[in-house]
């Protein structure tokens, strides 16, 4: 399962191709090798060949207070996965870099020890050393026994390629924070378990001394006490507090999910649809904290019951006990339910990321045409959600609204310089205070108005600024290589103790406290000092280049060059350029331009040599449509080295040409494509379903698409049987062998326009003589030919509907069905193909069909092609415009016109459906003569 | 083998190319019957009555009140003027009772039960504002359902059919009797009527079964052995009378093969349908045409369908459509055949006829009887297979379509298919202009 991508390039298909090119194979002499480096192993997509690693993996670590960072599991399971990389070292370095865990225990002016609600930080951290680059995903879990409460642990995706990191990071991030979120809801339950057990300890040592030093005060009576008594009486006493403490932090964490409820945008993550409960949840009154998210109390609720235990009054050293492990931490339902969500995103983004990517946008493009989609497109893709509700759930607190505004909207990048975050954080250091309030009720009140406020204050940063400055910030640290003079532990340890930069540091965490997600980038790039100097020169315009996202309009802007505000941008600018020169070693002044450094350049040379990272994380957004339009305008703006925007097309293209380029080698020849992926040694190269739903369907697509390549090199006549399946008249797969009419039925069903955005209109397998009911409803149906009288009955009925029907008889090999003399089909399958693989013809008939789609809908949506221009034009003249846009615009001849007529019809059906009310299924046909087609 | 004239799979004139299938009837669909200009219902041996819309098909009511199969059913349109105009059904069934419809509410208005047999037969007379039942008596009601009159026990059997004449008369087909009743106003009252026999006439051989009214002066019965007999409607006489359908001296193209395969049960007129002109014969399988001014027979299909042919109908156009036991419905056109008298005919246009050697004889007859008049023939323009058992009844709606019912169940609704794509497109820009995607977004 988990190779099978790698495994099917080199059974399935090539039996395949064996059989089909019957042909003796080139002298050895002759063939030219398709590519030169091939006998060496390696493959044109070997980028990184130092890593150690096979293919991507999930890494979880954990940053132990016994024995420091250590990695827990990794996803696959499996050692051959991670093979000689060094896992230990890694989960130091994926460790070491996380800023989410900034204080929990006793706050300053607090009596009761505070739980901290961290954020998770998301970070991208690449080690060219080892050929290693990670989505680092930190977060915190709650333990009783625990240093503060807390467990850092955090999760990471390892691959070998950065782009992929970097282009998948938001779908990453995404993913992640559904995963940590499952994990957390479930760590939550568990600490609130124990903090009850641990609370009826109390409460049962408390009445142990309780009732001892009642003994003892009844046993003398002396007037004066003992000091036995009074160590009891301290005793009692410390055991009292430490019950309120107790009890305060049970409400706390159960205060929690309620807290977050607040914010629209945090779905907690439901076990099994109890989301209405927690949506009721939100109205509810906030007077108590107990009245926590019904979901969740739920969960809180059963308790088994439990037998309290005397604690001693001096708890055991922390060195001496056993940590719990991550199952024991989080309930062991949701423990595996955060596996299997790993799993799932192990699969999801294995592959090559340029097979993702295309993916990605492809759908992203495909949901754009939601007048056209269904007629070719999987039921099941057309079922899915829109991406965006994907996003909803781990935006968390750290996405206020204009951000996600932002976000969604931009087609850009979210580039976000740190500019703007570094100074609102500075704003945000005295609302971080704020939370910490004592009374239950009041803190949640202020802190959501300070949350406003907050959001007020980055959104006007981002207003002045043009730059987005809100939610995620990514932050480039950058950490000497020992290249730079420094020794490596001490590019290690700069990380986190950097030498000056207290001050900046304890923003940065307050900050994050409060809502930020960050995303880091940490590359092993020289020092600030080996930057050239002309870098720092251009970043202030670079910043003036930014896309400006105003998120009224939804429109894409660029900010004008001399935009009054620029002058207080400028200051800015120079301001920080100053610190970064006052103080150089400070890891976060480093951070604008090592960030920025790079993108003048990008579009040229998008990966260094050295590997390092720098290409800014640029999932691909979903295009609102009337952006599209404002592509066309971008060019201009390129001259002036325009932001980040030339690359991101560029890359965008250049991606996407790769895949044309990579597909055209498919057709050519299969055997470089296999060849990259037989000596893929970095990461699992094949290209694999990018969705878990769809996995199923890829293989049906797969399948079909080898069967209908079958299906035109077998048989002469598939011409017209496709013509009838795309106009749109039942054709019927006679034979006795349910398997090979089944295959024909597969094999042809990729040609079958659906009529709605239910299942495809065909029919596998029928046994039972047709009526005029079964062709309104299929239309492409496997009938099983019998040699009985009701055989007989079923050729009559045949016959007498032979108007309706195309008829291919799968045992005598003979088609009847209506002449066809158009072009269109011969481009959609011709036999003498060069196309081999399934999945690659498959892709063939998509883009032609897609093609098809347009004109259907060009066709459908011309108003004078229907209508009359004027009250008094004859209808005659309008059939006339109409034949001749067919003819002479939409280029198509003889019967293709009936195709597109009929693609058009249903559109049209579709269009006009009512919501609710199903299409009245309707049969069409045309009184044309049959033809019978022999081999 | 079959002499049954085939039309190819190109058929330009058939302008049905795109169809609908209603369902809903568990039994045979034997009726059907047009409400107003976008309705009709159908209506069967389940007992229930489907109200349609014959443009989208969508279906409207489901009435539900008969427990046995409906034996007629007649519309009951108010003319009243204070009103807007209010559309009632009446449905007969076997159960004997009689029920009122209100096809925009699709409930029941009225029921009566009071039948000592079985409605076999429901006559509306706009003009008195009244209507007749037919069974083993006759009855006269009004719209209140009040029992106006009624005669005496006529016969078992019943009426098989009733037909409004002028002054007040109508004419009732019992068994193999004709009889014609009056209608007069009671002395006494004001809204009383007295329905009185008049005449008895018995022309016929074999039961009467079908019976059509031409126009004010004219009127036209059919037997089960092929008789047909055009009667005076004021006086009740006979004019004319047409009983030798299978006798090949009648017609020029008839071959004495034929006259020996038939049987009465293949030479019943089975229905009747008229223009001014002419009346149409579904008559065993084949379609006659009887010109009512040469009082003669002036074309016909002998074998029109592979089985009866159940209904016929007259369209503006010129069209005759049939329809018949063997599940197929035919669309002819009637045709004026091109005076030739030089040319041989060729043989191919008699084949087409049904049969196979032209007979020179015949041809000599035929060619006689064409010097003073002109001679038609009825060509076949296109046939609707859809249905896989008898078709009972078809609608003819104008460009709405056609609708058809069929015992398999189903309703079929045939429609033009460039129609209905220019409606659809019509449909589609008034949605886009409603939803407002017409507008360009920026």
């Amino acid at each position: 399962m988990i190779s099978a991508p790698d495994v099917v390039a080199f059974t399935r298909e090539e039996e395949l191709e064996d059989e089909l090119c019957s042909e003796p194979p080139l002298p050895e002499e002759y063939s030219v090798p398709l590519f030169p480096f091939a006998s060496h192993g390696a493959n044109p997509w070997a980028k990184v060949a130092s890593s150690k690693f096979t293919r991507d993996f999930i890494l979880i670590s954990e940053f132990s207070e016994q024995v420091g960072p250590q990695p827990l599991l990794t996803i696959p399971d499996d050692a051959k996965v991670s093979g000689t990389f060094d896992l230990n070292y890694f989960s130091l370095r994926i460790m070491s870099v996380d800023y989410q865990a900034s204080f929990v225990g006793h706050p300053p002016g607090s009596a009761y020890p505070k739980l901290n609600f961290v954020e998770d930080s998301k970070v991208v951290l690449g080690d060219s050393k080892e050929g290693a680059f990670a989505y680092v995903h930190h977060l915190t879990l709650y333990d009783l026994e625990a240093r503060g409460f807390v467990r850092p642990f955090c999760m990471a995706y390892i691959s070998a390629d950065e782009h992929k990191i970097m282009q998948q990071f938001q779908e990453l991030s995404a993913e992640f924070s559904k995963a940590s979120e499952c994990l957390k809801t479930g760590n939550r339950k568990a600490f609130a378990n124990e903090l009850e057990k641990k609370l009826k300890d109390l409460d049962y040592t408390r009445t142990v001394l309780h009732n001892e030093t009642e003994i003892q005060k009844k046993a003398n009576d002396k007037g004066y006490y003992t000091t036995q008594a009074i160590e009891k009486a301290n005793e009692l006493a410390s055991v009292e507090k430490s019950i309120i403490e107790h009890q305060d932090l049970l409400k706390q964490i159960r205060s929690y999910p309620y807290r977050k409820l607040k914010r629209s945008d945090f779905h907690p993550y439901e076990p099994e649809g109890a989301l209405d409960q927690a949506n009721a949840g939100c109205d509810q009154d906030l007077t108590t904290s107990d009245l926590a998210d019904p979901g969740e109390t739920q969960l809180y609720a059963h308790v088994p019951s439990y037998t309290p235990k005397l604690i001693k009054a001096k708890s055991a050293k922390c060195f001496d006990k056993k940590l719990k492990t991550l199952e024991e931490l989080c309930d062991i339902y949701f423990f595996t339910q955060t596996l299997d969500q790993l799993h799932q995103i192990e699969r999801t983004f294995r592959g090559d990321v340029c097979y993702l990517l295309t993916d990605q946008i492809s759908r992203a493009l495909l949901k754009q045409q939601s007048v056209t989609n269904f007629l070719f497109e999987d039921v099941s893709f057309l079922d899915e959600k829109p991406p965006e509700k994907q996003y909803r759930g781990c935006q968390g607190l750290s996405q206020d609204a204009v951000d996600r505004k932002c976000s969604e909207e931009s087609p850009a990048p979210k580039v976000v310089i740190s500019l703007g975050s570094y100074k609102s954080s500075v704003e945000c250091v005295p609302i971080k205070m704020e939370q910490e309030i004592e009374d239950p009720e009041e803190p949640k009140m202020t802190e959501s108005i300070m949350f406003e406020h907050q959001e007020n204050l980055d959104y006007l940063d981002a207003d002045i600024k043009g730059s987005i400055s809100s939610g995620e910030s990514i932050e480039v640290l950058g950490t000497e290589k020992s290249a730079s003079g420094l020794t490596k532990s001490e590019s290690q340890a700069s990380l986190p103790v950097s030498p000056s930069p207290q001050v900046g540091r304890s923003k940065v965490g307050s900050r994050r406290t409060v809502s930020e997600d960050s995303i880091e980038v940490l590359s092993t790039c020289p020092s600030e000092s080996l930057i050239p100097e002309d870098f720092k020169a251009s970043y202030p315009s670079a910043i003036n280049e930014e896309p400006y996202v105003d998120d009224e309009e939804g429109g894409l802007h660029f900010t004008p060059k001399l935009n009054p505000d620029n002058a207080d941008e400028q200051e800015d600018i120079s301001k920080r350029e100053n610190l970064v020169q006052v103080d150089s070693a400070c890891c976060i002044g480093k951070e604008s331009p090592n960030f920025l450094e790079p993108l003048p350049d990008l579009g040229q040379k998008p990966c260094n040599e050295d590997g390092v990272v720098r290409i800014p994380p640029q999932p691909y957004r979903q295009v609102e449509p009337g952006l599209r339009g404002s592509f066309g305008s971008f060019p201009s703006h390129d001259g002036i080295s325009g932001g980040l925007l030339p690359y991101e097309l560029d890359s965008r293209y250049l991606t996407g040409s790769r895949e044309v380029s990579k597909s055209s080698l498919d057709e050519c020849s299969d055997s470089t494509s296999y060849i990259s992926s037989a000596a893929s040694t970095c990461s699992d190269r094949t290209p694999s379903p990018a969705h878990l739903a769809c996995q199923a369907s890829e293989r049906h697509k797969k399948k079909a698409g080898q069967n209908a390549l079958r299906f035109i090199r077998q048989y002469p006549f598939a011409h017209p049987a496709i013509y009838s399946l795309l106009s749109g008249r039942t054709l019927i797969v006679l034979g006795e062998e349910e398997a090979i009419v089944k295959k024909l039925v597969t094999a042809l069903s990729i040609f079958v326009p659906n009529c709605g955005i239910y299942a495809k209109p065909v029919k596998h397998w029928v046994t039972s003589p047709l009526h005029v009911v079964d062709f309104q409803k299929w239309k492409l149906i496997g009938l099983q030919r019998m040699v009985s009288p009701a055989g007989v009955n079923m050729l009559h009925t045949l016959s007498r509907y032979s108007r309706y029907v195309s008829i291919l008889d799968a045992d005598s090999k003979t088609l009847r069905c209506p002449l066809y003399k158009g072009t269109l089909v011969s481009r959609l399958a011709d036999h003498r193909t060069q196309i081999k693989r399934g999945s690659t013809y498959y892709m063939h008939v998509q883009s032609i069909l897609t093609q098809l789609c347009s004109k259907a809908f060009l066709f459908t949506f011309c108003h004078h092609l229907h209508l009359p221009i004027s009250e008094r034009e004859p209808e005659e003249s309008v059939v006339n415009r109409r034949m001749n846009f067919l003819k002479l615009q939409l280029g198509l001849a003889n019967e293709d016109i009936k195709i597109v007529q009929y693609l058009a019809e249903l559109l049209k059906l579709q269009y006009i459906q009512e919501p609710g009310q199903g299409v009245n299924p309707l049969l069409r046909f045309d009184y044309v003569p049959s033809f019978l087609y022999k081999i | 083998k079959s002499s049954v004239q085939t039309i190819g799979e190109e058929q330009i004139q058939n302008p049905y190319t795109e169809l609908l299938v209603l369902k809903g009837h568990q039994d045979i669909v034997r009726f059907l019957v047009q409400i107003d200009d976008c309705r009709f219902a159908s209506a069967g041996d389940d007992g229930i009555i489907f109200l349609w819309n014959a443009q989208t098909g969508e279906k409207l009511f489901e009435l539900h009140g008969h427990t046995h199969k409906i034996t007629a059913i007649a519309p009951f349109s108010s003319s009243d003027a204070s009103e807007e105009k209010k559309h009632l059904i009446l449905t007969a069934s076997a159960d004997r009772t009689v029920i009122v419809w209100d096809c925009s509410s699709g409930r029941q208005v009225q029921k009566v039960s009071c039948f000592h047999s079985t409605v076999k037969c429901l006559t509306v007379l706009q003009r008195l504002d009244v209507w007749l039942s037919g069974g083993s008596d006759l009855c006269v009601w009004n719209r209140k359902l009040d029992l106006l009159c009624k005669t005496s026990h006529l016969t078992d059997a019943g009426i098989s059919a009733l037909v409004e004449l002028p002054k007040n008369c109508v004419a009732a087909a019992v068994g193999r009797e004709l009889i014609i009743f009056r209608l007069v106003a009671s002395n006494d009252g004001s809204e009383g009527w007295n329905v009185l026999e008049v005449k008895r006439l018995v022309d016929h051989q074999d039961n009467i079964l079908s019976l059509v009214s031409v126009n004010d002066l004219i009127f036209v019965t059919g037997s089960h052995v092929g008789e047909l007999i055009v009667w005076d409607a004021l006086d009740w006489t006979k004019q004319a009378s047409e009983c030798n359908f299978w006798d090949s001296s009648v017609h020029p193209d008839v071959q004495p093969e034929i006259k020996l395969s038939q049987s009465p049960n293949e030479t019943s007129v089975q229905h009747l349908t008229s223009d001014e002109e002419c009346v149409f014969a579904a008559v065993g399988k084949g379609i006659y045409v009887y010109n009512l001014q040469m009082k003669r027979v002036i074309a016909c299909q002998r074998t029109a369908h592979d089985s009866s042919v159940l209904h016929i109908e007259r369209l503006p156009n010129r069209q005759l459509i049939s329809c018949s036991e063997d599940g197929s419905v035919r669309i002819w056109e009637l045709r004026e055949k091109q005076q030739l008298p030089a040319e041989p005919v060729p043989t191919g246009f008699f084949n087409m006829w049904g049969f196979g050697r032209a007979n020179k004889q015949a041809n000599q007859a035929a060619k006689k009887m064409q010097e003073n008049t002109p001679v038609y023939f009825l060509e076949l323009v296109g046939d609707l297979i859809g249905h896989s058992s008898a078709v009972q009844m078809f609608l003819y709606f104008g460009e709405l379509g056609l609708a058809t019912c069929s015992a398999d169940h189903l309703v079929i609704l045939w429609k033009d298919g460039e129609r209905e794509s220019r409606l659809r497109s019509l449909t589609l820009f008034q949605k886009l202009a409603q939803n407002g995607d017409l507008q360009l977004k920026f």
